[in-house]
């Protein structure tokens, strides 16, 4: 199978490159994770993230034949040749695969991603009725790998004032948390026009999140608590 | 050289469940803390426990900490430690408690209580009717865990040091920890940071078996800097296999399967538990399931064409069910089995999944080694918990659901500990010269090594030595060529070559250090399984099929130094309660 990977190590290069691979898989190499692995056994300086191998950790989310995706859970049976494989845009490049997620984490960190309630906890569990559980469905599942947030637009001309698609799902994550008591001071937090307005709705994270999330309908709901509460 | 040189009250090495909690605890106290961890926090592999964790909360079937810890004991096949074992079950609901209070989002019962579901070697009245005692975050549990812990430290403003290795363990002239050596993977830096606690959070090593479910950073890290220190390494012969790893790819398929009504059928639709475990059938403890599975295969009772593997059955369980509880493992099985298991069963066979064994400690989390007089002795500074550490709250086979509780309960502890050992020892003692030594040395032998096979070469003989020779079911000549064959696998590794020489973000060398700690663990784990003489729990020895207490009531011990065994006492008195004594093991 045909590779072409983004090949950039500071140490030694002075640009980027993009770097042929012509490989013979194992049956057992389904997924790009497994193909990946499998040219890392052969050159050992291709650099990229991974841990889990199934979806969950969140490591080694790229851009693949030009979508965002997770190499672990993807197929490699069905990907365009030659597989075109660069790191998730509109992050700074450390090396090869491996992008430098600081703004994606500040980012992430601004929206004081947990639980705030002031009330001294009780003896047993807090109490949540599964309807108000449900409200969480869809947003705590989020893991972290940028795949959403790197696609879009509106993160990539202002990654430093907009929170983007995975910071604001996790937003939502807490307005919607029935045991949290700062909705206003998190819905402040947003009400700025770049940090929650940004968002128009171009919905290439819903398309992006290897998750199956949708991060916009989250965003759309944060906008009817913001008109809600004016009106 | 010089190395840049940074101080700490306390040093945690691994930001999983058990990092993160015992982070919080000091954190919480105000005390100067770096956590080191190789991944972003929330990518551990804390992230990918399914199921639940266990707390006798009694949301839907009444239930008590002692029921609890008698399933544990028996579960262990009586090598738990008792006052462990109590410590944890009589702190369960509260460390659980704790975690809903953090914002942890569990599924709820209709009364908005937490959900709870019932798992493997589980009863209520001391082995009486199946116990509901796994509390749940639908099948993504440790993600909903690990990410509340770590929201919960950014919070309290933990100081993280993220993707940096621990290397070497830092012990001066009387055998007291005072640190590590660590890099940074994005710069290649290497530096010493210096500790008045230095606590080991590391995690699993499943990564030394071929079928594993481990993620690829369980090299075990923590074991190979402790037996390099030489403290050694407890019940090594001792590993988890999961009955239900996708057939193929390892990938986990939670034992909540089996707690929520799926079963497992053999290539005639037998329900062949029933035979193994006629009281709890699909939910007997894991290392009996895992050996029903492999003699149904050996038997010719396996599915496919190669008759290799068994079919686990929930479509009965109904979309719903499926869809509310078990989503993830649905995604699973439709992306790596290629199956919907609202339709069709998930082929699984017996797969690497957790390491009982470990860092010897008492339930304050203190490393305990032979250091002056004897097996018990506190090494001062030296802290470990979560699956590198061996507490031994797991004895010789662990209960579905009882990890995360473990990580939980002894982070906790641990902190506490840490947090009053430093107010008695408030100051660093002075470094040792050569401080660094035998990280330099280590880094130098990779940077110069010409002609040494390469990691991946290596790494693929070590994990196939081990699937091969120390299985779910091991045999004594297996075991014996097992041993010489990983003692060279351990001399290749220490002779391997990368062609990566960049100081930016070097994989390679990191996979070749990782290879140091694997080949450490492996031959931990081989030479304890020949020693051990007796069948128990998961060490299922074909030529000694019994449990034999009389000569085998004993924890291993370690010694990678010399490569030497040694033995110590289980510890059968609880905290409070009276003991369990070893009886037969029937489910």
């Amino acid at each position: 199978m045909r590779f072409s990977i983004y090949r950039y190590d500071p140490d030694k290069d002075d640009k980027p490159y993009m770097q042929d691979y012509d490989i013979a898989l194992e049956p057992s190499d389904r997924m790009l994770l497994d193909a990946l692995v499998r040219i890392k056994s052969v050159d050992d300086s291709l650099s990229l993230r991974r841990s889990c191998r199934e979806g969950v950790c969140g490591s080694d989310a790229m851009n693949i034949n030009g979508r965002n995706g997770l190499a672990c859970t993807t197929p490699v049976a069905g990907l365009r040749e030659p597989v075109e494989l660069r790191p998730l845009p509109g992050l700074p490049v450390i090396r090869d695969l491996i992008v430098d997620m600081t703004q994606f984490f500040k980012q992430y960190h601004s929206i004081k991603p947990y639980l705030i309630n002031n009330d001294p906890p009780p003896e047993t569990e807090r109490l949540q009725s599964p309807e108000e559980r449900a409200k969480l469905d869809g947003a705590y599942e989020c893991i972290l790998c940028a795949c959403c947030t790197t696609a879009c637009p509106s993160f990539w001309w202002n990654p430093d004032k907009f929170v983007g698609p995975a910071g604001l799902l996790q937003a939502y994550r807490f307005l919607a948390d029935s045991r949290d008591q700062a909705s206003a001071e998190r819905l402040d937090n947003l009400e700025d026009p770049y940090r929650l307005f940004r968002c128009h709705s171009i919905m290439n994270c819903v398309d992006a999140c290897p998750k199956g999330l949708n991060p916009t309908n989250a965003i759309g709901k944060i906008k009817d608590m913001m008109v809600k509460r004016t009106v | 050289m010089a190395i840049a040189r940074r101080k700490f009250d306390a040093v945690i090495v691994g930001a999983g469940g058990a990092g993160m909690r015992a982070a919080l605890q000091l954190s919480e106290a105000g005390l100067k803390v770096a956590v080191l961890s190789k991944v972003f926090p929330t990518r551990s592999h804390t992230v990918a426990a399914q199921g639940g964790i266990a707390a006798a909360l009694g949301n839907v079937t009444e239930d008590n900490w002692h029921w609890h810890m008698y399933d544990t004991v028996k579960g262990s096949d009586y090598l738990g430690d008792q006052d462990a074992i109590e410590f944890m079950c009589r702190q369960a609901n509260e460390v659980v408690y704790e975690l809903e209070h953090f914002g942890m989002p569990f599924d709820r019962l209709e009364n908005g209580k937490i959900y709870q579901r019932p798992f493997g070697g589980q009863s209520q009245n001391f082995g009486g009717a199946q116990a509901t005692r796994s509390c749940a975050a639908a099948d993504r549990t440790g993600h909903a865990m690990l990410h509340t812990l770590y929201q919960r430290n950014v919070r309290a403003n933990t100081q993280f040091f993220i993707e940096w290795m621990g290397l070497d363990l830092i012990r001066d002239e009387q055998g007291d920890v005072l640190g590590v050596t660590a890099m940074e993977m994005e710069t290649g830096e290497v530096m010493v940071l210096e500790a008045k606690a230095t606590l080991f959070a590391t995690g699993g090593a499943g990564r030394i078996f071929q079928a594993s479910t481990n993620a690829f950073i369980n090299t075990g890290d923590g074991l190979g800097m402790t037996a390099r220190a030489g403290i050694p390494l407890e019940d090594m012969e001792f590993w988890q296999f999961h009955p239900t790893g996708v057939y193929g790819v390892g990938v986990l398929i939670s034992e909540a399967v089996r707690g929520e009504g799926g079963y497992l059928l053999n290539k005639d639709g037998e329900r062949f538990m029933q035979r193994y475990a006629p009281h709890a059938k699909d939910l007997a403890s894991r290392d009996v399931v895992s050996r029903a599975l492999t003699m149904e295969i050996k038997e010719g009772r396996g599915c496919g064409k190669d008759a290799d593997h068994l079919l686990l059955k929930l479509d009965h369980l109904g979309a719903d069910v499926i869809n509310m509880r078990l989503p993830g493992i649905r995604e699973i099985a439709i992306k790596f089995a290629q199956v919907d298991p609202i339709k069709e069963p998930i082929p699984v066979v017996p797969t690497a999944h957790y390491m009982m064994g470990g860092i010897p400690t008492n339930f304050h989390g203190q490393v305990v080694a032979p250091y002056k007089t004897g097996p018990e002795e506190v090494v001062p500074g030296f802290y470990a918990v979560g699956e590198c550490a061996c507490v031994s709250v797991h004895g010789a086979n662990r209960l579905g659901t009882n990890s995360l509780l473990d990580i939980i309960v002894f982070g906790r502890a641990a902190g506490n500990q840490i947090i009053e050992d430093l107010k008695k020892s408030p100051h660093h003692k002075p470094l040792p010269v050569d401080v660094a030594d035998r990280t330099l040395a280590r880094l130098a032998r990779l940077e110069s090594q010409k002609g040494g096979e390469s990691v991946a070469q290596v790494g693929t003989a070590l994990r196939k030595t081990m699937q091969a020779h120390c299985g779910v079911f091991r045999f004594a000549d297996m075991l014996k060529e097992g041993v010489a064959k990983i003692g060279e696998v351990a001399e290749r590794a220490a002779q391997t070559e990368i062609k990566d020489k960049s100081k930016v973000f070097n994989t390679a060398r990191i996979e070749a250090l990782e290879l140091d700690n694997l080949a450490e663990v492996a031959l931990a784990t081989m030479v304890s399984a020949e020693a051990r003489n007796e069948s128990r729990g998961a060490h299922a020895r074909d030529d000694f099929p019994e449990r034999d207490d009389e000569k085998w009531l004993k924890h291993t011990l370690y010694f990678s130094t010399d490569r030497r065994l040694d033995y110590k006492p289980v510890r059968l008195k609880p905290m409070t309660v009276e003991s369990f004594p070893p009886k037969p093991r029937v489910y």
